[in-house]
């Protein structure tokens, strides 16, 4: 065996051990029963898949396409102008580029536990209102869609600004001055110019920041409170509380399907040559 | 005015982004456990260093990290060097693909491999089920790493030592991982911080008795919020800031 | 009839540099000008100043007669074509010429487009994106992008200068008609004097931020205001104070009657095709190119001749 195969053993096999045939065996499951005491045993059946189509799992599918389109829209707003900046910034753009990352570089749980810190009733905003009589009684300002919002979009900017900044970075300043010269004002400029040459950037931004938003798990975990169910909420409770294994199995292949399609899709796309 | 606006937005935006945290641990130093700042304390820092439960979870959190960062490395690093000599679609399309999939998917499916395996192993969840976990889930950001680092890469400095008598393997381990340390040292220390940081995955591969550090700190954040709690997220910041910095030093030699 | 640009003093520092020093400019309306000189003599620079896209340091910058200095390069009535065509890489030809006429919200804005196209011999290429374009093809299209405005002034950064040689000689040909045909004042930025040379009703030469001499391309050749615009111009052989064109300077095995001449020794010779230039020393070290006709050619390397000229044809400084 050659030296190169050599080297690709170990993560093949690991790869493969670790991760696919733990995916076949989900697959697998999805297709089965749920036994008496929580295990797995045939029949062979559909129902799992069935059983999503409840309107009571329809709407925790829905609610997560949703709250992932949401995030993704809200970091692309403020996303873009952040970019835009960071390319402006001339010499200072690794320190701005290091600023916006710096969060980044700390622990996923601390982040979105900060959020909880902040927005929770006895937390930051409400002791802060409070004090200054502002509000009588405290905000609800947690366990609900916007602080699982929140907590998302605060945790995935980065995902956004990076792939739209390498783009905007590529731009042509010749172009600019190019549109000035043909009487664009500086909005019209942007409008017609930057933000379509940027659409690269943009679209790679967005599916970076959706698919990981739509498998999310931790954020509504801590922020939602019951209220904000998302597919990965219902995943982990069929794997633990729930103890349906199967049905778990097929919410969680859905999930996959979705990430992977996506991903598919953004790999073959414009975008994704023009970036590489 | 116009001109400043642009400005003003980042400030605030980088503002949204800082604020969060520096709060956070602004408050591990509040002599009281309520949001109003009632002075400097370190009253947080003696709890948590004191609590046992946070100390176990940090030792399993150190020893599974270290471990699982070391293997990811090894494997991850021999991965990047062998798609570098030729590509090989099938495993930088699984690479990218673990690094695509929810963590929640990764986690039920090792649970459900370990689960039915250990019906013939006589196993069960604990710390090697955690590694093992973690080693599939940083091989793809260690190959990342060192492939960067493999697109500058002379490919004539190997021909070169093999034209002079060394064997294949020698020459890349003579010539080519040597220049390739720092990328790897930096690797492994993302590898590190990934591992230390997960809770997902490891919330379900791993054993009663194997609690690591973002475990117990879930479980305290679910109770309530604590200023222990804040103290152990300052701690973290400080050092995941300071391990990733040095990766990306040793990124840059 | 006010001048279409009017330059008075302006000057433009960067930190370390005055790129701009002191260049005071007049250009009538409908004219073919250029400004010539070495990189780094300033003269991207002082184009720029005139489209807007940097603000002098001090002077005026006047166009019809009213003061820009201020005013953004989408407030002025200059065009540019840009040195690498700047075309938008997302927007057709068509789109592409249309992007102006768009801003200004002009009726038949594509029709004016297409007319545009059809000048430059493109239309049927309306359709191509900017990366199916060959150099000279958007080159074209830079050019009718900016002229569909009509600006009074056309502003042009070495236009010429990505293409291959023989391209460049089509499109300056192409260029000066498109400037007659239109009416359109152009001011056209080069390296190369032969381009200025040939294009231009009047060019000016620039060296180290300044101008050193505005005039036609005859009095700038044969009357050179400075030795630096001499010798940019074309070669030269010095002699002393005196400075003779190869063209001008004869050899001969005797020594001729009645005019200047010096001793020298024939170094080597150089076949032109039409001509030949034979490289020779003088004896106080100084070397001297004279160019002669191909059948005059007798002269051996090492040979010592009679180098001579007319007195008439000697161009004398300050």
């Amino acid at each position: 065996m050659n030296l190169r195969r050599l080297c690709l053993l170990p993560a093949r096999l690991w790869t493969a051990l670790f991760f696919a045939i733990p995916l076949a065996i989900v697959v697998a499951y999805s297709f089965l029963t749920r036994g008496d005491y929580g295990g797995v045993e045939q029949p062979w059946t559909l129902e799992n898949y069935q059983r999503l189509a409840d309107p009571l799992y329809l709407a925790i599918l829905w609610r997560s396409v949703w709250i992932a389109a949401l995030a993704t829209a809200l970091c692309a707003l403020l996303g873009f102008p952040l970019a835009l900046f960071i390319v402006r910034a001339g010499a200072r753009r690794n320190l701005y580029l290091q600023l916006v990352l710096l969060p980044f570089w700390t622990s996923f749980l601390v982040r979105t536990y900060a959020w909880l810190f902040i927005l929770r009733d006895t937390g930051l905003i409400n002791t802060m209102l409070l004090s200054l009589h502002l509000i009588r009684t405290p905000l609800q300002l947690l366990y609900n869609e916007g602080a699982v919002l929140t907590g998302l979009v605060y945790n995935f900017l980065p995902f956004f600004v990076l792939p739209v900044y390498a783009t905007l970075e590529r731009l042509d300043p010749a172009l600019l001055e190019a549109a000035a010269d043909l009487g664009a004002r500086p909005f019209a400029t942007l409008r017609r110019v930057i933000i379509p040459l940027s659409t690269p950037g943009i679209v790679a931004g967005s599916v970076l920041v959706f698919i990981p938003c739509l498998g999310a798990y931790l954020t509504p975990d801590l922020l939602g409170g019951g209220k904000s169910v998302m597919l990965g909420n219902l995943v982990q409770n069929q794997f633990t509380t729930a103890r349906d294994w199967p049905f778990g199995s097929a919410a969680s292949l859905i999930l996959m399907l979705a990430s992977a399609i996506l991903l598919i899709l953004l790999m073959r796309s414009r975008a994704a040559r023009e970036l590489m | 005015m116009k001109k400043h606006a642009l400005g003003i937005y980042a400030a605030l935006a980088l503002a949204f982004l800082h604020v969060p945290l520096l709060v956070l641990i602004a408050f591990s130093f509040n002599a009281s456990r309520f949001t109003v700042w009632e002075g400097f304390s370190l009253r947080w820092y003696q709890a948590a260093i004191a609590d046992p439960q946070l100390g176990e979870g940090l030792l399993n959190s150190v020893i599974i990290a270290v471990i699982a960062s070391a293997i990811a490395t090894i494997i991850g690093t021999l991965a990047a060097y062998g798609m570098w000599r030729r590509s090989s679609p099938v495993l930088s399309g699984a690479l990218y693909l673990s690094l695509v999939t929810p963590e929640i998917v990764t986690g039920v499916s090792l649970l459900a491999l370990f689960q039915w395996t250990f019906r013939f192993l006589h196993l069960h969840l604990g710390i090697f089920t955690v590694v093992v976990a973690h080693v599939a889930f940083s091989i793809a950001y260690v190959a990342i790493v060192v492939s960067a680092r493999l697109r500058d890469y002379d490919r004539t400095l190997e021909e070169a030592a093999m034209d002079l008598g060394a064997s294949e393997w020698r020459a890349f381990r003579l010539v080519t991982l040597p220049l390739l340390a720092p990328a790897i040292a930096a690797a492994g220390l993302l590898a590190l911080v990934v591992s230390f940081d997960d809770y997902v995955i490891t919330s379900l591969v791993a054993g009663v008795d194997s609690e690591t550090l973002p475990m117990v700190i879930y479980a305290m954040a679910r109770r309530g919020v604590s200023p222990v709690v804040n103290a152990v997220s300052a701690f973290i910041v400080v050092l995941f800031g300071g391990l990733i910095l040095l990766s990306q030093r040793l990124q840059q030699k | 009839m006010d001048p279409v640009l009017e330059l008075r003093n302006v000057i433009k520092d960067f930190p370390g540099q005055r790129a701009v020093d002191h260049v005071s400019l007049t250009l009538e309306p409908g004219g073919f000008y250029s400004l010539l000189g070495p990189s780094g003599c300033g003269k991207t620079t002082t184009l720029r100043l005139i489209g807007g896209f940097d603000q002098p340091t001090a002077g005026e910058v006047l166009l019809n007669g009213a003061r820009v200095d201020g005013l953004k390069p989408y407030e002025r009535n200059v065009s540019t074509v840009f040195q690498n065509y700047a075309l938008f890489p997302h927007l057709t030809a068509l789109r592409n010429v249309e992007f102006g006429l768009r801003e200004r919200r002009a009726v038949n804005s594509e029709s004016k487009a297409l007319a545009a196209l059809e000048l430059v011999q493109l239309a049927a290429k309306q359709d191509r994106y900017p990366a199916q374009l060959s150099g000279g093809e958007k080159q074209r299209v830079a050019l009718a992008r900016s002229i569909v405005l009509e600006p009074q002034l056309l502003l042009l950064d070495e236009p010429l200068a990505a293409l291959d040689p023989k391209l460049r000689k089509q499109m300056r040909a192409e260029l000066k008609a498109m400037q007659r045909k239109t009416g359109i004042a152009f001011l056209f930025v080069t390296h190369d004097q032969e381009e200025a040379l040939s294009l231009s009703d009047k060019l000016a030469v620039m060296n180290q931020g300044r101008i050193e001499q505005f005039g036609t391309p005859m009095d700038v050749y044969l009357r050179p205001a400075t030795p630096f615009v001499a010798g940019f111009l074309g070669a030269i052989n010095w002699f002393g104070k005196a400075g003779v064109r190869p063209e001008s300077t004869r050899i001969s095995h005797e020594i001729p009657e009645g005019v200047p001449w010096r001793r020298a020794a024939v170094e080597s010779t150089l076949f032109l095709g039409n001509c030949v230039h034979l490289n020779a020393l003088l004896e106080n070290g100084d070397r001297v190119i004279a160019e002669v006709p191909r059948d005059h050619h007798t002269f051996q390397e090492g040979e010592s001749v009679c180098i001579h000229w007319r007195p008439a044809d000697e161009l004398h400084f300050e």
